[in-house]
């Protein structure tokens, strides 16, 4: 019997369902804890179950990234930031402004339109798989036709490192008194 | 010279303009010297316009085809205005008599406004309205002849309002301008449908064209221009009911009445339509209204001049009257006759203005007739010479009233108008009956122990004799046994000169009548309690006829309650509605909407991205579901 | 029987999920930091529609794959900066509510 259950479903598909419920659960879980550290919390999982998405894309590069970047960088980096401005009770750190109400009404249209155009899309199927090696493929593309983008966003992250440097950069007392 | 003369009569009123710009320019300082500036422009004008008449009135060919020199005025797409002089009898008799009464009046005003401290400046409004007087007169289009017509008209307003410290004056000077704005008007808007319906306004021209005016327009049309053209004449001419400024532009310095509001000026609006008579005879409807125009307010005046008190008053009435006799004469289509009393009116009644300003002057300004009295004896020059007026004006042979109102009788007779002629020789009792009240009042009787009157100097009496001696003979031209004046001046074929001797003896049985009346009245009864006790029986009518009719009193109730009243609501419509709805409101609805716009501007970036996307879905749903767009295609599942 | 099935417009209602979730937290929330979260996940979401276009519609190219290397770059840039401003912030005004933040008014 479980065998027949098997059998009528891909693992793919069940793959996806799975994973897609975790990701609008904990992403909703990020929205509505309280405590901002927990929303952090909430917000990895969400990552990591968004790369597991991506790997039924047939993309397992850009899920790699996800996890290296995303789950492990960004989230650091803003429990950091959470550390930095720390208060003393943590508790009350992620509440809602006055105007929850009205931005649910919009949140609810924006998802019900987009909702309903992606359901128009209907059922494509691929016209061909995805190659197997995506690493190989995105690494030819990306120093050959894309390479201009590719210099682009690396300097990007330069201007950005830079910047966040300078802006967090503790301000010296007598500079301020010059000011 | 005679030659000179018709070549160039735009000198005629090219003088006395010249005397206006020295004045003004050069002599104003020195009184004395301005006077005879003006005169001497006046006088050298006279001259070129007598040589000019006599070159007219010796060559018959021009009383057919009239000396027309114009040049361009001005020129556009479909309007070409000339500006010229045009000399036929018609305009040459009347530059004629205006330069020469002009003439003796400014010799009178060299006398009469002695030490008056506005001397130079008097004598400048003399001169630039003898200007345009002249100008009026030689026009030979409608548009520089309506050009002059305002400007005659702007001189009379600076002459009524001579006496500026005089309350009275400024509001008759007022009343005066305005009412003619009135009526000029309506002569604006009719000279502009000429234009617009025959394409010119030189009169050789429109008379030329409205000779068969069927081509051009219809009846109904040519009635509207003829009417709205006859309304400048009605105010300009003091035509009921118009006539309200005329008495009262007597607060002006006697002269001033004498030649403006007697002899000259007022006679323009008779001049303008015998200048158009030729449109005029082709609407039988618009002749009908001048003639009974003129012959009410012929029997109106005089009605109203029965039971005045003042001199100049008393006069005024009676021009008034005089120019509905000459209205009337048009509007049964005898230019002949209407120019002929035209011509004799401005002699008696400028004689008669000036004997009265001679009068004012003795008496220092006392203008009630029955606080004069025996002046006949103390000033016998202008006695005399009023009387001589009396005696025209009543129509007593041989004086000049009798020839020209006999005309007009005869010509009224002749049309057929038997109403109107009743009227007419009713005004002719009036008029001597009212007219010899002033003189037996003023001249005869008592002499009022407190007035110590005295002859006139004489450059005020010479005017008065050259005056009285026209006023007796000027209307020998025009006898029905030989009448050189229908031979020249007619319209459409010269006056057959018959007598009427019913009508002849009639007038001047009804002259002597009235004459009779006012003898018994006020001079046989010593104590002229009849005459009161008259007063007192027909109270109503003497009321009526002493307070004019109420005519000033019905425009003033008019004024006070439709024109106030209008201009009352029109108020509280500004004030509530244009102010208060229109400009308070959409002040109150940009601050309202400002307040309410400043709360939007919260600051909040979260605010901002809120309205951000909704702004973002009102796109994305105008993109998806209008046809055009392309990503219409995804609604429809790919139908498109 | 209920089969279970993937398909383009599955990944696309996720997104479309996902982005709405950060949408309203990017509109609600108070806290600048939670604020820089959810533009995390609205990026995301986005990432989810590249990847599915990529693998539905042009599978040979690359193109949303490349795309979704970008995107990841820039915000990781977008997170390291806009932290950097939050704390900045934090230090003129002690405060990392957004409610307190309304210089845009002036």
């Amino acid at each position: 019997m479980i065998m027949g259950f098997l059998n009528s479903i891909s693992y793919v598909a069940a793959a996806f369902h799975t994973l897609a419920a975790v990701v609008v659960i904990s992403a909703l879980l990020v929205v509505f804890v309280r405590n901002i550290v927990h929303s952090v919390l909430w917000l990895a999982v969400c990552f990591v179950s968004l790369a597991g998405v991506f790997l039924t894309l047939n993309a397992d590069f850009i899920a790699a990234v996800q996890v290296m970047v995303y789950a492990g960088a960004v989230c650091i980096m803003v429990v950091f930031g959470i550390m930095l401005i720390r208060r003393r009770d943590m508790g009350e750190t992620n509440l809602f402004n006055g105007q929850t109400v009205a931005a649910a009404g919009v949140t609810a249209l924006v998802i019900m339109l987009s909702g309903f155009l992606s359901f128009k899309v209907g059922s494509v199927t691929s016209p061909a798989p995805v190659p197997a090696d995506t690493v190989g493929n995105i690494a030819t593309l990306l120093l050959s036709k894309y390479v201009i983008p590719f210099e682009v966003a690396a300097l990007l992250l330069l201007v950005a490192l830079v910047g966040a440097v300078f802006l967090a950069k503790e301000v010296k007392a007598d500079a301020d008194s010059d000011s | 010279m005679v030659e000179f003369a018709m070549h160039n009569a735009w000198l005629v009123p090219l003088l006395p303009a010249l005397s206006f710009v020295i004045i003004i320019f050069l002599t104003k300082p020195w009184p004395k010297l301005s006077g005879l500036v003006t005169v001497a422009g006046m006088v050298l004008a006279c001259a070129v316009a007598s040589f000019a008449a006599y070159g007219v009135f010796t060559n018959h060919a021009i009383a057919e085809k009239p000396l027309v020199y114009a040049t361009r005025w001005f020129s556009m797409p479909g309007l070409h205005i000339d500006v010229g002089v045009q000399l036929d009898p018609t305009s040459a008799m009347m530059m004629f008599m205006v330069t020469l009464v002009a003439s003796l009046i400014f010799i009178y005003a060299t006398g009469y406004m002695k030490g008056d401290p506005g001397y130079s400046v008097f004598f400048s409004y003399l001169s630039l309205f003898g200007s345009s007087m002249l100008l009026l007169v030689i026009s030979s289009n409608l548009l520089q002849m309506f050009v002059a017509w305002e400007l005659v008209g702007l001189c009379s307003y600076l002459l009524i309002g001579f006496y500026t410290h005089k309350i009275s004056a400024r509001e008759a000077a007022k009343k005066a301008f305005v009412t003619c704005r009135v009526a000029d008007f309506g002569l604006l808007l009719g000279i502009l449908s000429l234009q617009i319906v025959f394409g010119t306004l030189n009169l050789t021209e429109l008379a030329e064209k409205i000779n068969h005016f069927e081509q051009y327009t219809t009846m109904g049309m040519m009635t509207l221009i003829a009417v709205l053209v006859f309304i400048g004449p009605i105010g300009k001419s003091g035509q009921f009911p118009l006539h309200v400024w005329l008495p009262d532009a007597m607060e002006g310095p006697t002269p001033v009445s004498a030649l403006i509001h007697a002899a000259t000026m007022v006679v323009a609006g008779v001049y303008l339509v015998g200048r158009m008579i030729f449109m005029f005879d082709k609407v039988p409807t618009a002749m009908e209204l001048v003639a009974v125009t003129g012959a009410f307010t012929a029997l109106f005046a005089a009605s109203i001049a029965i039971t005045q008190n003042e001199i100049k008053r008393i006069l005024a009435y009676s021009t008034v009257s005089q120019l509905g006799y000459m209205m009337l004469a048009l509007g049964v289509g005898s230019l002949t006759a209407s120019m002929f009393h035209l011509w004799t009116h401005a002699f008696f009644k400028a004689l008669m203005f000036l004997g009265a300003g001679s009068v004012l002057h003795a008496l220092h300004h006392k203008a009630d007739v029955w606080e004069m009295g025996g002046l006949l004896k103390k000033m016998p020059i202008t006695g005399y010479t009023f009387m001589a007026g009396c005696l025209a004006i009543a129509g007593i042979p041989p004086f000049a009233g009798f020839w020209s109102k006999d005309e007009i009788l005869l010509a009224v007779f002749d049309s057929g108008h038997y109403v109107l002629f009743t009227m007419a020789a009713l005004t002719a009792f009036m008029t001597a009956f009212y007219m010899w009240r002033l003189f037996f009042l003023a001249f005869m009787g008592d002499e009022k122990p407190e007035n110590h009157p005295h002859e006139s100097p004489w450059n005020m009496t010479m005017p008065l004799v050259v005056l009285a001696i026209l006023a007796a003979v000027g209307g020998l031209v025009g006898t029905p046994v030989n009448n050189m004046w229908a031979q020249w001046i007619y319209f459409g074929h010269p006056h057959e000169g018959h007598v009427n001797w019913l009508i002849m003896i009639g007038s001047v049985v009804l002259g002597f009548a009235g004459i009779y009346l006012a003898y018994t009245l006020y001079v046989a009864d010593k104590t002229k309690a009849r005459a009161h006790a008259m007063a007192e029986k027909y109270k109503f009518f003497h009321n009526l006829s002493y307070n004019k009719y109420y005519i000033d009193e019905i425009y003033l109730w008019f004024n006070h309650t439709i024109v106030d009243g209008s201009a009352k609501l029109f108020y509280l419509f500004d004030i509530y509605v244009v102010d208060g709805i229109i400009i308070n409101g959409i002040a109150a609805f940009t601050r309202l909407s400002g307040e309410g716009l400043r709360i939007t501007q919260t600051g909040r970036l979260q605010n901002y991205a809120l309205v951000f996307f909704l702004g973002v879905l009102a796109l994305a749903v105008a993109l998806a579901f209008t046809e055009t767009s392309a990503a219409f295609g995804l609604v429809t599942g790919g139908a498109k | 029987m209920l089969t279970l099935t993937v398909s383009l417009y599955h990944y696309l209602i996720l997104s479309a999920i996902l982005f709405g979730i950060g949408l309203f937290g990017v509109l609600a929330k108070r806290n600048a930091i939670a604020v820089l979260i959810c533009i995390e996940l609205m990026l995301n979401a986005i990432n989810i529609n590249l990847l599915a276009f990529n693998k539905y519609m042009t599978p040979g190219d690359f193109i949303g794959q490349i795309f979704a290397i970008f995107v990841i770059t820039v915000a990781a840039a977008e997170v390291g900066v806009g932290l950097a401003i939050i704390i900045a912030i934090y230090r003129n005004k002690l405060s990392v509510n957004l409610d307190d933040f309304d210089w845009l008014k002036w």
